[in-house]
Formats: C-alpha cells, structure tokens, sequence
C-alpha cells in the first residue's frame, strides 16, 4: 500500500506538529518531530537504542507529557479530547509488564473496562483465542513463558476494540515461530482496517510488515518513507555472474565498471544504481561478450533494509 | 464519566482482597481480639470504669480507628504503588480516565476493604465487651470519612513512594504511634495538663474522640471540632490528589 494512496483518500489518523520532548533533566529526547499516520497502514519506527522512539510513542498515548507541539489522533487534539483519544488506542509496551497473580481472563477484561468498554465475553475470548492464549485464560499469568505474557499484552491492547495500535519493539524476547505468528496477527489486524505502528530492532521485522519506514535517531525524525521507494530510492541492486571458466584478474575491459570479482574467480560482482537513468547492464553483458567471457547463470540481489538503515542512521 | 473504568478498577482491587483473605481480613481481625484480650480482659478488669464505660469497652472505637485508619493507608497505597513496581502503570496512564475515576476506583475499594473491616471489628467486640452504640448514624459518618480521607492520604504515599521501605514508613512510623497516643487506650484527662496540651496536636485524637462520641455520647474533645478535622483533611489530601494528576507527579514522565 503506498502512502500516496492514503493520503490523496484519507486524513491522517495520527497526526504529531513540531514536537519536542525534553526531560527534566535537560536531555532532548524528541526534537521538532512531524508526523502523518493515515488509517490502516504500518509503519515501522526503527532507530538504536535511545533514539526516542519508545518516547514518541509514550507521548502520543498519554504516558509521557510534550513540551511543546501538538499530537491529534483521529482529528483530535490528545490532550483536549483525551477520552476519544485514547480509547482509539491500544498499547503495547516493551516490557512484559503483567499482573503476575492474575489469569489472562481477568486481566484482559480488566483492560477492557479501564478503556470504557462495557463487558463482552464473546470478545475477549475471541481476542484470547486470536493470541492462542485461550486455553491458558485461567492460569496465573507468571506461570506463563515470555512469548505467551508477549501474546497477553496483545489481547490486552485489544481488549477495547482499538483503531490504532502501538507495537513497541513486540518481537523482543520472542521467538522466530512466534514471532511469524504474530506478524500474521498483525497482517489480520491490519486487514480488518487497524493502523499499527510498530517500534522494532528486527529489521526483518519491519521489511516484512511495513508499509513506510520512519528512522530515528538522536530524537530526529531522519526519515519517512514508503518501504519499497525506500528501498528502490537507496539500495543498490547488484548483478551476480557466474562464470564457467574462472578468472585470474579482472579484464582491462571490464575495469572501467564497478565490478568485482569473488569465489575464486568463478563470480563477477556489478554493483549499479535502480535510480541511475542507465544502470549499465547491457554494457557490462556486451563488453563480456567482447571479451569472450562466458557465464552459466546470472543473478541480481537488493541492499537489505538493514543496510539502508545502518547507513541513515551512521549519516546521521 | 467512565465508570466502566471505575467498576473496573474498583473490582480489580476488590479481587486482590479476596485472593488474599487471610492477610487481608482475618489477620486484623486476630490482632484487633488479642488487644481486646490483653487490655480489655487482662489488664481492663484492673482497671476502673471511664467516664462510666467499662475499659474494654472504652478501648472500642480506638481499637476501630486503629484498623481503619492503617487499613485505608495501605490498601490504597499498595493498590497504586504496585502497578508502578510492577510497570503496569503504563496501561492506567494511556487508559482514557480522569483523576477522578482514579481516584474513585482506587480510593473507593481502599476505603470499602477498610470499612468492611471497621466493622468486623466492631461485630468481634461484641463478643468481648458489651456495646451500646447511642449515635450509630454518626458512628457510620465517621467510619466513612475516616476511611475514605485516610484512603486518599494511602493513595499518596503510594504515588510518592518509589520502595517498599518508603511505602510503609508512614504507616508504621507515624500513623500507628499517633493513634496510639492520640487516646484510643485513655482518656487524655487522665494525661498531664502539658501532656493534654500536646496531646491536642495529634490529629487522631479528634478521630478517635468523635467516634468514642458516637458510641458513649462523651468524648475528650467537642464533637463539631472533630467533624472539622477531619473534612479538613479529607479537603487537603483531595487537594494534594488533584496537584498530583495537574502535575504528574512521580507518574507521567
């Protein structure tokens, strides 16, 4: 989905002006953030540890105050309008935070009643059941391993039926069977028209479920971008040639490329721009004709989204 | 106003006393007969009448106030520390709730858990020593207001201390030693004129005093100044609840 599309069709349903978070103790952890989220997207927020995406994410659910600039979810301003605000909302935080004396029965509907919904058992065991936590609802919630207490916060942030949801870093501590079956979850999710936004280290993570990519660092909104421009916009693609007979050393008539040879000679290696007007690829195969270099097979490979981003964030 | 938040709230803490009965109920309830046994029975029947009540039954409503008042202070401030020791604060603080469905859900089972036990107490005394209550609706108004002011000054100690230590130092540290100073075991006619005088210091004296009125028609100091006391305090803790959401104090960052 392309953020074009939901921005020529809809409103932002989050949207953050000029924002600037700084602590008491004078550290600026958000500097003049600006931000549109429209509605049934993902957008991922990735950036190290400390860059303040846990921060953004905690003042525009209420936990954290601003210093200054405004915050409005679905049209309204959070502080002013803070009931609808926030029951659009549903949060879940890094850290597994959980009522270890209570069952995931009690402490998802709890949830649900602290969001002003009124009781609905068919709902929270759906929910429960959407996290596979349904036959665990009546177990104390620390007998529970890591991923499942992952799972609850889940069902908790949904318990009220939420518009938006918050993922702060959800694969921490998860592992990678759980971790798919929670991208699957989010997927639904997003299917049945809930925006999330998602904090993550996995850039794997982000790849596989974003729609745009925003990078912070050092308290700055560096980036935000659709995922697949981005990637198309900063990748380099490169063209992988395996040759049939091995090379001693690299042509003169290849040297004018940007071209490497590896595996002992058996490989060519052309790196080229996606965004470049030519990428060179004829050029290259026609100069390997001329110089009477075969190969049996070819292949081309795209700069990962943790490339991009470690090279943004060493940037910035 | 979100009162599912409220009844949420409310029955979420109300739970936490049912899981935990016997340190919630029936261990009060146990300490609460031994003084009644030692000082109502032991040494009460050495001791002679006061202002024409019998000792045992002269040490009633301290012995109530003394329940009520650590009860209301520690119900309501482990009922919002904990969430901050445990981090689930986070969800209180993003939920859409205003202070005062906060504090209604918080203050209102701190101060219900200690009522219920006021007056279990109360029903175990009667075992003990015979009681005329002459005012009960006045009884009741200052079990009320005293659970519930002291469930407010709970809250904030539970939101202003950030350790176990600091979460029952004020309880234990203060509150216990002035109500047993305050007259729960005498009558401050039988202290010292400099001693009486110090004496009308202790706030708990004017709690302890009222309810005594409220039970025997006589008390250590006019009934009025204790009424006054105590909504005093109970319009300074709401004070300090409500600078406390203003600000955020030890809550939002």
């Amino acid at each position: 989905m392309e953020k074009q599309q939901f921005e020529q069709k809809q409103e932002p349903i989050v949207s953050i002006k000029n924002l600037n978070k700084t602590y008491k103790g004078g550290f600026q952890a958000l500097k003049n953030i600006n931000l549109d989220i429209y509605p049934g997207e993902i957008i991922a927020l990735l950036g190290p540890n400390g860059a303040g995406k846990t921060t953004l994410i905690s003042t525009i659910c209420g936990i954290a105050q601003a210093t200054s600039g405004t915050i409005t979810v679905g049209g309204k301003d959070i502080y002013k309008d803070f009931r609808t605000t926030r029951s659009l909302i549903g949060l879940v935080p890094q850290e597994l935070t959980t009522d270890s004396f209570e069952t995931p029965w009690v402490t998802v509907s709890f949830s649900r009643g602290l969001f002003g919904k009124a009781k609905d058992p068919a709902y929270i065991e759906k929910v429960l059941k959407d996290v596979s936590l349904w036959e665990k609802r009546d177990n104390m919630i620390r007998t529970l391993s890591g991923g499942m207490k992952r799972r609850l916060l889940i069902a908790k942030a949904l318990s009220h039926e939420p518009r938006i949801l918050f993922l702060d870093e959800p694969s921490a501590g998860v592992d990678v069977e759980l971790r798919r079956e929670m991208w699957q979850l989010v997927h639904r999710l997003r299917e049945s028209g809930v925006t999330i936004i998602l904090t993550t280290h996995y850039i794997e993570e982000a790849e596989e479920m974003a729609d745009r990519i925003g990078v912070i660092a050092n308290g700055e909104l560096i980036l935000v971008e659709d995922k697949k421009s981005l990637m198309q916009k900063l990748g380099k693609k490169q063209l992988l040639l395996e040759l049939k007979q091995p090379l001693a050393a690299l042509p003169d008539a290849l040297k004018a490329f940007e071209i490497e040879l590896k595996d002992d000679g058996y490989t060519l290696v052309y790196t080229f721009d996606t965004q470049a007007e030519r990428t060179g690829i004829t050029t290259v195969l026609d100069a390997l004709r001329e110089a009477h270099i075969s190969f049996r097979d070819l292949s081309t490979t795209q700069s990962s989204l943790e490339d991009i981003f470690v090279r943004l964030v060493e940037e910035a | 106003m979100n009162l599912h938040a409220v009844n949420a709230i409310y029955r979420f803490e109300m739970a936490r006393t049912r899981r935990t009965l016997l340190q919630s109920v029936v261990a009060p309830v146990i300490s609460t007969s031994l003084y009644f046994v030692v000082f109502g029975a032991a040494i009460g029947s050495r001791i002679d009448q006061i202002d024409g009540v019998s000792y045992g039954a002269f040490i009633v409503p301290g012995l109530i106030m003394l329940s009520l008042l650590t009860q209301s202070i520690s119900n309501a401030a482990f009922g919002i520390y904990f969430p901050k020791f445990t981090g689930t604060i986070y969800e209180l603080l993003s939920a859409p709730v205003s202070m005062l469905e906060v504090v209604l859900g918080y203050v209102g089972a701190a101060a219900s858990k200690a009522l219920a036990l006021g007056l279990i107490i109360l029903g175990t005394a009667t075992f003990f020593v015979d009681l005329h209550i002459q005012h009960p609706l006045v009884m009741l108004m200052f079990l009320v207001l005293t659970a519930v002011s002291f469930s407010l000054f709970g809250f904030i100690i539970g939101i202003w201390a950030d350790n176990f230590e600091k979460l029952q130092m004020i309880p234990l540290l203060v509150v216990t030693p002035l109500v047993f100073l305050g007259g729960s075991f005498y009558s401050i006619s039988m202290l010292s004129p400099t001693w009486q005088m110090v004496t009308l210091f202790n706030p708990v004296l004017y709690l302890v005093s009222g309810l005594r009125w409220s039970f025997y028609g006589q008390s250590d100091v006019n009934v009025w100044i204790s009424v006054c006391i105590i909504f005093g305090f109970l319009a300074a803790c709401m004070a300090v609840v409500g600078w406390i959401f203003k600000t955020g104090y030890h809550l939002r960052n």
